[in-house]
């Protein structure tokens, strides 16, 4: 299962690599030259070593022709070096941009419903923190990996030509301080996770103290708090240290191995040496010695490097889950889309639920004409949003219908649909740019007049006018410095710039002081007039004048009609309605 | 950032021992090319088998000697860096706790977050290394050069000449990169901001159709970061082959001129063999101190956020009026003017007003009006910018403690409830309250109908943040919560808005009907929610307009008639 996954895995991040294929195998091609001939310098520099017997015994020539190709070596290597660390950066940060593109073209094309059940964070880390770990670990990792491979490899090769009987020993202890580190990481895994787990209570903690810090404050917790917290922390800090500390003993003692490794060629080589013959010699014993530490050092590297890449992997899969995650229903083959729409809404038994298990809306029907007011009231959290999540095919019917002038509005695409709407929601939500990119946000083209223009009647020209840049005041993401209400106004200055043939205003007017209100809903009744308005509210004076009023508890529509009907029904709506203005 | 370092009081012997620890490791581990040396020219050369045999013994000891400094140093280093750790933490978060509401306002609670968290790792990270390879490579790269000198003068000046070389091309890389890693860090940042923006708004992006100029606007940010991220890379790429480079260079010479000091006598060959090893060996620690630095780094940065931290001070002297105001009145505001940053534009504006115990007053006006922040005043969260507030005729700032606070009870705009029980999210209002009390407090705030329906009761799980409860219902909570304190003063602020009017008329008339009835601030836009207050305050713009009781107000004040008449249109609406 795990394994299949993977492959999986594996299938994806190739298909990015592909793209630089060119760059990989050439990658790959110079780090084995360059690896060779890194192991080859040892052997130049051995048998330089060996023209210098001792005194009046130096073949100076010789040496001087050795040292000539040791300098040819040493700077093809380093020129090798240097073009494999520059393909590999242009590969990896290439590779993760690509896949972030990936992500965020797939973000767009998500339902809505995914969007709403996982949270921000959640995407960021996946298209942030998990592309960078991936493309760190997997890619670095890859070419440290086949660097080390290489290097085993190479260094095996021109031990067995120097010494076989010597070699034999290196490769008979050399596992050992592999053994040793997997012995360490088995050991220490599970103090790791323990010192997670604390660290992500501790998080915990700390994220909901801090964001809670006015009511803490308010309710004179400060010490409780600190107690619970340090509590805590100190149960981390015992934790850490286990784990820090046993982590850390790895390096010492793979080293400590090696340095048995390095005693034992010494030992070998030497007594080789004693023995005569063309076995061994001196400079072979250097470059001896200089392999067995090269020969060890990527075994201790390996086995960070396979931790490594696991982490990476199983980062790539996050990234790929969120990649491969089904897209929305594409939008119909043969759409209707006429040049303009009308605004004739009807719902025909629609039936809807986020969940299976939950039943929400049931056999749902609803006549709106063009130009017609139609207001959803109720409690709060009945689902009143809901709706409009159906009309905007932000949410799909499960069973039934919405057809926009007679034709089902899943005929239409959902550029045609959602382009004949203009919304205001109560989440107020501003792009990151000036305040005249954010007015002009659904109309880029837009003249500086009409943009002033749609300010003025959203009432919002005011404001504006008194920011430090007027209409050219930058503002971040979140609407930064922006009270809520005035962020609400451009909202609502932004539908008024391009308005089409029907609106919706989800308590568009819910953070706005109720005089300001009165002035822009003189605004919005003739920006309504003739079109198809949806309008959800609280509040009930606002909403007195509509064609047709839907009452909704608990998800359901339990009644529907006008002002004067409701009241006279007595029933729940003429219920809420009293309860305004209710006195004590 | 040194005023960090007082957190390794305590550790002061660890902090020592560790790199004394590694410093030893180093020094047997300069050995063992001295103990090669002498089996090439006497075992080797001289036919001598007991040398050979006792040079391996005398390297297997430095091992074992080496293995065991090297553990008790990395013990002390990690017990330092830990321990270092945890102390720092816990008194940035108590000094966190100490921030005023301007201050927490002002930081931001998610830089706070990721201050205690992130970057407190990265500091202990960071001394743990410090601590463990800080001493131990330039204790090599120096001892080294220093072994070689020992061995022969002459070829150790090529040690003397390569070593600031290579520092040089080591640390001026590394400097030229770090600036750009910066600008990395904010494209990253521009990025991160875009995704969360983007996701947000999935709902206003799509409804626009934007999806594409979105898209558009990523792959600009997308591209820039990785131009700069090639750029560093590129010019990091040639800190490798450089040193390579240099060192072999090093190596050539030395053999060079080494042969010709074989051939003269003046060193042996096994002597030329040590000298080339304790090249190879500098250029191993270099690259090892090349990462601990990048590592030192990031933490250096960790530990300047963290000290930004300590370096806000929880409230900013002001002269306070030592007056006492030892009237009847509850509460006074003398001439308070209120702004949150010192270059800023007053928030409120010379506000005064005064309240007799067991009033209701309600507070009301537009948004960002000021509402808040005068609620914020009164239990001294904020401390005025001038002027001064009286809380039973003293001074707010001459209040100690939780002196203050004890005697309010607070339902604030946005309801936040903690992880525990219901019954433990309540007690945060009064620790050892017994549950009758609780269920009183519940009923008052109308919330025990629906707390009665959790099979669990009052120890129904309330997860993270409360999400497992409506906005209404967590609301209620609150209320509940605060009113369980018996507080002398209540305030709500705008509590009532994800209240129906039903449930909120209902509260009104439980509170009025209290026993030992507390004084009462009621901050609304609905005027049915405050217009039986016993006192009125009109805010607009930070400025108090009007004061007085509804019908006051309805006589004499422009703006309060204006709001009255936005909500009743034809008046006769609220009989």
């Amino acid at each position: 299962m795990k394994l299949k996954q993977n492959v999986k895995t594996f299938g994806m991040v190739f298909k990015y690599l592909k793209i630089y294929r060119i760059h990989f195998a050439i990658s790959l091609l110079f780090t084995a030259v360059s690896v060779a001939l890194t192991l080859y310098v040892p052997i130049l520099v051995g048998t330089a070593i060996d023209y210098a017997l001792g005194q009046n015994a130096v073949d100076l020539t010789s040496i001087q022709q050795i040292l000539v190709k040791i300098l040819i070596s040493v700077l093809i290597t380093g020129i090798l070096q240097w073009l494999i660390n520059v393909l590999n950066n242009r590969m990896t940060y290439g590779i993760v941009r690509n896949i972030r593109h990936s992500a965020f073209v797939r973000i767009q094309q998500l339902p809505v419903s995914y969007i709403d059940s996982h949270q921000t964070g959640e995407i960021i880390s996946r298209v942030v923190t998990d592309v960078d770990q991936f493309a760190d670990g997997l890619l670095m990792g890859f070419s440290q990996l086949f660097n080390g491979v290489m290097t085993i490899l190479g260094t095996l090769i021109f031990m067995l030509i120097i010494s076989p009987p010597v070699t034999l020993i290196v490769v008979l202890v050399t596992p050992l301080s592999l053994f040793v580190a997997a012995f360490i990481a088995k050991k220490t895994y599970s103090m790791f996770k323990l010192q997670s787990e604390i660290r992500s209570e501790q998080t915990a903690l700390i994220d909901e103290m801090i964001s809670g810090h006015k009511i803490v404050v308010a309710f004179g917790q400060e010490e409780n708090v600190q107690e619970r917290f340090d509590e805590i922390n100190h149960q981390l800090s015992k934790a850490s240290l286990r784990a820090i500390f046993f982590s850390s003993t790895t390096n010492p003692s793979t080293r400590f191995v090696n340095s048995v490794v390095y005693t034992l060629v010494a030992l070998t080589g030497a007594l080789l040496c004693l023995r005569g013959g063309s076995m061994m010699s001196i400079g072979k014993l250097s470059s001896f010695l200089s392999y067995s530490n090269q020969y060890t050092k990527p075994f201790n590297e390996i086995s960070g490097v396979v931790t490594e890449l696991q982490n990476a992997l199983a980062c790539a899969a996050r990234v790929f889950e969120l990649i491969d995650e089904p897209v929305q229903i594409p939008d119909c083959e043969m759409p209707c889309d006429p040049e303009t729409v009308h605004g004739d809404i009807t719902f025909r038994e629609v039936s809807f639920s986020y969940r299976e298990d939950k039943p929400l809306i049931r056999g749902f029907n609803l006549d709106a004409y063009a130009g017609q007011h139609i207001a959803i009231v109720g409690p709060t959290g009945c689902g009143k949003t809901t709706l409009i999540n159906l009309l905007m095919r932000f949410y799909d019917v499960n069973e039934g219908s919405i057809s926009l002038d007679g034709e089902d509005i899943r005929d239409y695409t959902r550029k045609k649909l959602r382009g004949s709407y203009g919304m205001v929601l109560q989440d107020t939500w501003l792009s990151s740019g000036t305040i005249r990119d954010n007015i002009a946000f659904g109309k880029p083209d837009a003249t500086d007049e009409e943009v002033v223009a749609a300010a003025k009647s959203a009432h919002a020209h005011s404001f504006i006018r008194r920011l430090p840049n007027g209409y050219e005041t930058v503002i971040s993401e979140d609407g930064g410095s922006l009270s809520q209400g005035q962020k609400q106004l451009l909202c609502i200055a932004r539908v008024m710039l391009c308005l089409p043939e029907m609106l919706i205003l989800d308590e568009a007017t819910s953070s706005i002081d109720t005089r300001t209100e009165i002035r822009i809903q003189k605004a919005f009744t003739t920006m309504m007039r003739g079109r198809t308005s949806f309008i959800v509210a609280h509040r009930l004076s606002t909403i007195r004048e509509a064609d047709i009023i839907l009452v909704m508890r608990d998800g359901n529509i339990v009644e529907q009609g006008d002002h004067h009907t409701l009241l006279a029904k007595n029933g729940f709506y003429s219920e809420l309605y009293r309860s305004q203005f209710a006195n004590q | 950032m040194k005023s960090l370092l007082k957190y390794l009081k305590g550790y002061y012997k660890e902090s020592v021992l560790a790199p004394a620890f590694k410093c030893l490791e180093a020094i047997f581990e300069l050995l063992v090319p001295l103990a090669v040396a002498q089996i090439v020219d006497v075992g080797v050369r001289q036919v001598n088998h007991t040398r050979i045999l006792q040079m391996c013994g005398v390297m297997i000891a430095l091992g074992v000697i080496g293995l065991i400094c090297a553990l008790s140093a990395q013990f002390f280093a990690a017990r330092a860096a830990v321990g270092f750790a945890t102390k720092l933490r816990s008194s940035l978060f108590a000094h966190i706790q100490s921030f005023s509401y301007a201050t927490t306002d002002r930081l931001g609670t998610s830089t706070l977050i990721t201050r205690m968290t992130g970057d407190v790792n990265a500091v202990q990270t960071g001394i743990n290394m410090f601590l463990r390879l800080f001493m131990r490579s330039p204790f090599i790269v120096f001892g080294a050069m220093v072994m070689a000198f020992t061995i022969d003068v002459k070829l150790a000046l090529i040690f003397a000449i390569v070593i600031p070389v290579l520092a040089v091309v080591v640390f001026g890389i590394m400097l030229i990169t770090i600036p750009i890693y910066k600008n990395s860090q904010s494209a990253l940042d521009r990025l991160v901001g875009k995704v969360r923006g983007n996701y947000n708004g999935t709902r206003v992006v799509r409804a626009f159709n934007k999806e594409s100029d979105e898209i558009h606007d990523f792959d600009e940010r997308n591209q820039a970061l990785t131009r700069i991220q090639r750029f560093a890379g590129g010019i990091s790429a040639l800190m490798n082959p450089l040193t390579y480079v240099i060192i072999n260079a090093a190596v050539i010479f030395l053999i060079q001129r080494g042969s010709l000091a074989v051939d003269s006598g003046r060193i042996s060959q096994g002597e030329l063999i040590a000298l080339y090893n304790y090249m190879s060996q500098i250029l191993v620690e270099l690259i090892k101190l090349a990462s601990l630095i990048i590592t030192l780094n990031k933490a250096a940065a960790s530990a300047h956020r963290i000290s930004d931290v300590f370096a806000t001070q929880p409230d900013e002297g002001k002269q306070i009026s030592r007056k006492s105001d030892a009237t009847a009145y509850a509460l006074v505001f003398d001439r308070v003017s209120f702004r949150y940053h010192a270059d800023g534009d007053e928030a409120l504006s010379d506000i005064s007003f005064s309240v007799k115990p067991g009033e209701t007053v309600g507070i009301i006006g537009g948004t960002g009006s000021g509402k808040t922040t005068l609620a914020n005043l009164i239990p001294g969260f904020y401390t005025p910018s001038s002027g001064n507030v009286f809380v039973n005729g003293k001074n707010t700032a001459l209040y100690h403690g939780t002196e203050l606070t004890d005697m309010f009870g607070i339902v604030p705009q946005k309801s936040v409830l903690f992880k525990g029980t219901i019954r433990s999210n309540l007690q945060w209002g009064a620790e050892d309250a017994d549950d009758d009390a609780i269920w009183k407090s519940l009923e008052l705030a109308q919330a025990k109908e629906f707390v009665a329906e959790k099979e669990l009761g009052l120890d129904e799980p309330v997860l993270q943040g409360g999400s497992n409860f409506s906005g209404g219902q967590k609301q209620r909570l609150t209320i509940a919560r605060a009113l369980l304190r018996r507080p002398r003063f209540l305030i709500l602020d705008d509590s009532a808005s994800a209240l129906d009017y039903a449930t909120e008329a209902k509260l009104r008339t439980a509170l009025s009907h209290l026993e030992d009835k507390p004084t009462l601030f009621i901050i609304s836009q609905r005027t049915s929610s405050i217009m039986h207050a016993d006192q009125i305050l009109v805010l607009d713009d930070g400025e108090l307009v009007g004061a007085g009781t509804h019908q006051e107000l309805l006589a004499r004040c422009e703006i309060y008639r204006e709001i009255y008449r936005s909500q009743f249109p034809e008046g006769g609406d609220a009989e």
